[in-house]
């Protein structure tokens, strides 16, 4: 090896490494009998530093897959507190650089997964972007405004990079379209729990969504996890009895915006975390 | 043989929206696709249009003006429409759609409360339940249409987000609608918004354009040389554009300047933007370099937008037609400019495509001609031709501000 590069960096750059460590993190839950535990976190939120704590907090709180949000102005899928995360570290100096020094200082530790909308991209350039992911160690990207059609270039930079490029399927997306999106799905399915934008919501797991997850889980050759609306450990072990995986974001970015200080929010989102797991284990 | 509802425009447009949206945007391009081609949707659409909107709007040969510019001007009186703007084209044609597609709620987003008042109308008038998202701070600067669309019947939902103005409202409405898709309409005020907002929006107002052209030959028995309209999200432009767009017509849209595009405060996304996404489209934005997007700043609230139609981008990128930014303090004198020549009190947003066309011709105020530069502004056109000009909008809901800001310039 000429390079001293991080195990991550050096796996990620390889073409479709990235979505062999996405694939390799499913199996290790999968063997523990249980759903992968998929928190987000917005980068660079509420600074870059405390946003550095939380991800390591996430990687020490049992975190499979790290879900990472890069901060952008008109975030459309993005309910309330995300948005307003967003709009806080914006205002603190942070963007793609401050983001993803989150991920490269877990990046070796769990497989990371970026989360951006496509102007940022565009803006950026689709291959200077995924080449910036992959460097910090990056194992894929979810853009949750590029649905099937859109951004050819864009889907290519992100092959290019060896970069998985995770597809959202919705209740709402056709089953031709459906089709489609699992032929050419990279990494996991995100399939969108519930008719909306992020958020937290009480609901169970209607008859609906399960069959809506296990169709998708006996079409797809890779994983599907759930997100949207889930916001406690109970909620998070009954998903994770349909899913391959549970993502949580809006309830652990709001421990995080209601925390006093950094160690405040650090605490917060382990001892969810933690409780999390355990429901998911249980 | 029917020609398909665009989702492109060249390389613009497109559907940039979360993936729980597409299958109702295939469901209103299905549902389009046939309701423009259904007589009698087209018969119950036109017969609003006349009796309720009261079209066709005349157009008006503005000879005090024309005597001041040294060319004869027409000005196609949008003001006229009822509510005051040819905003209500657009949310009854979408609302009569929305009927008729079985939505039993629409939402729309509003900046000045032009776009709100007109869909508010149009829900009273077809009984739809009406939401209306709408900055905070333009709720605060807006009032009297805050009560409009009240008395309308229709909900004011405040948007806190951001800057508290018209991106952040066109933001909610679409969260809104990721939410409620399967009984709600979302009735887009302009040519903005994915596929198939751009053409839709353009089809209903593409009814400026259609009288402007037979009225312009039954009047002059020729073409216009040039047709000049504002240019915020760009319908009342488009609406007035399209049916020249195969002749041999100048086509010439007028962008916010704000305070000067040197300023860094405008709306000017077609002159001075970068190409990007806004609000599911690919066209002209306002953007820094890692993509985030700026807050506009125009003294029009209708033209405080940082995007712009896809269909403008690819006639810009085409040379088919031209656009020049006009500041705020031209487009101020202009409003009082028309209101003495010819009795009409424009609103801002066409004000500025009044005050583009005094400084060509070099006939502008003594102020207007000290204020600021005007790239399009060079050489008149051939004294014989005829300009027509899309006068969108009444200024009543600009008095207030208006009188403001000119005693500031006044001094």
């Amino acid at each position: 090896m000429a390079e001293p590069a991080s195990p991550a960096a050096s796996s990620a750059t390889s073409t479709g490494a990235g979505e062999a460590r996405v694939a390799a993190a499913f199996a290790a839950a999968r063997e523990q009998g249980r759903a992968a535990l998929m928190p987000y976190m917005m980068g660079g939120f509420p600074d870059a530093e405390a946003s550095r704590a939380i991800a390591r907090a996430y990687a020490d709180s049992g975190a499979d897959l790290i879900e990472l949000g890069i901060p952008f102005s008109d975030p459309l899928a993005d309910g309330p507190v995300i948005h307003a995360a967003a709009t806080t570290a914006l205002e603190a100096g942070s963007g793609l650089e401050q983001a993803l020094e989150s991920c490269a200082e877990v990046s070796d530790r769990v497989p990371v997964v970026v989360m951006a909308y496509s102007n940022m991209i565009l803006a950026v350039g689709g291959e200077a972007f995924a080449s910036r992911l992959a460097d910090a160690g990056a194992c894929g990207v979810i853009v949750p405004d590029l649905p099937l059609g859109e951004g050819a270039e864009v889907r290519e930079a992100i092959a290019g990079a060896g970069l998985a490029l995770v597809p959202l399927v919705a209740q709402t997306t056709e089953p031709s379209r459906r089709l489609e999106i699992i032929r050419i799905a990279q990494g996991f399915i995100y399939a969108v729990a519930v008719i909306g934008t992020t958020g937290e919501r009480s609901g169970d797991v209607g008859e609906a969504l399960r069959d809506f997850v296990s169709d998708l889980r006996e079409r797809a050759e890779v994983p599907v996890s759930v997100g949207f609306g889930i916001s406690t450990p109970e909620q998070v072990a009954a998903f994770g009895e349909v899913a391959d995986g549970v993502i949580v974001g809006s309830r652990l970015v709001r421990e995080v915006q209601d925390a006093s200080d950094t160690e405040a929010a650090v605490a917060a989102v382990s001892r969810f975390l933690s409780e999390a797991k355990e429901a998911l284990d249980g | 043989m029917s020609q398909a509802v665009e989702e492109r425009f060249g390389r613009y447009g497109g559907r940039f929206v979360p993936e729980t949206l597409i299958a109702a945007l295939d469901e209103l391009t299905a549902a389009w696709a046939r309701a423009r081609e259904d007589e009698t949707f087209q018969a119950e659409l036109g017969r609003l249009l006349r009796d309720f909107v009261g079209r066709p709007t005349p157009l008006y040969r503005a000879e005090r003006l024309s005597e001041r510019v040294g060319r004869r001007v027409y000005l196609k009186r949008e003001d006229l429409a009822h509510t005051g703007a040819h905003k209500i084209n657009n949310a009854v044609g979408q609302a009569l759609l929305a009927k008729r597609m079985g939505k039993t709620r629409i939402i729309a987003e509003t900046g000045a409360g032009q776009h709100g008042v007109a869909t508010a109308t149009a829900c009273a008038l077809l009984g739809l339940e009406c939401v209306v998202y709408m900055g905070a701070e333009d709720i605060r600067r807006q009032a009297p249409n805050v009560a409009r669309m009240n008395l309308l019947g229709a909900t004011v939902a405040p948007v806190e987000a951001g800057a508290r103005t018209l991106k952040e409202a066109v933001s909610a409405a679409i969260r809104d609608w990721v939410a409620t898709v399967e009984d709600t309409h979302y009735v887009i005020g302009s040519v903005v918004g994915p596929a198939p907002y751009p053409a839709l929006v353009r089809d209903l107002q593409r009814v400026i354009g259609d009288e402007a052209r037979s009225q312009a030959l039954d009047a002059e028995g020729a073409l216009p040389e040039r047709v000049i309209a504002c240019v915020g999200g760009g319908s009342n432009s488009i609406g007035t554009f399209y049916a020249f767009l195969d002749d041999p017509v100048e086509l010439i849209g007028i962008e916010p300047g704000g305070e000067g595009i040197e300023s860094g405060r405008h709306g000017a996304s077609l002159s001075a933007g970068s190409t990007g996404v806004l609000h599911g489209a690919l066209s002209a934005v306002l953007a820094d370099e890692q993509g985030q997007i700026l807050e506009a700043h125009s003294v029009s609230a209708g033209l405080d937008y940082p995007g712009v139609g896809p269909e403008h981008a690819h006639l810009r990128d085409t040379g088919r037609a031209s656009y020049f930014p006009v500041n705020d303090a031209e487009a101020l004198l202009a409003f009082r400019e028309l209101a003495r020549l010819e009795g009409i009190i424009p609103a801002l947003e066409p004000s500025h495509a009044v005050a583009w066309l005094l400084a060509e011709s070099g006939s502008e105020s003594e102020d207007a001609a000290a204020s600021a530069s005007r790239p399009g502004a060079a050489g008149a056109g051939a004294q014989d031709g005829f300009d027509l000009l899309c006068l969108s909008g009444r200024g009543d809901k600009d008095l207030d501000e208006v009188i403001a800001k000119l005693a500031e310039i006044d001094g």
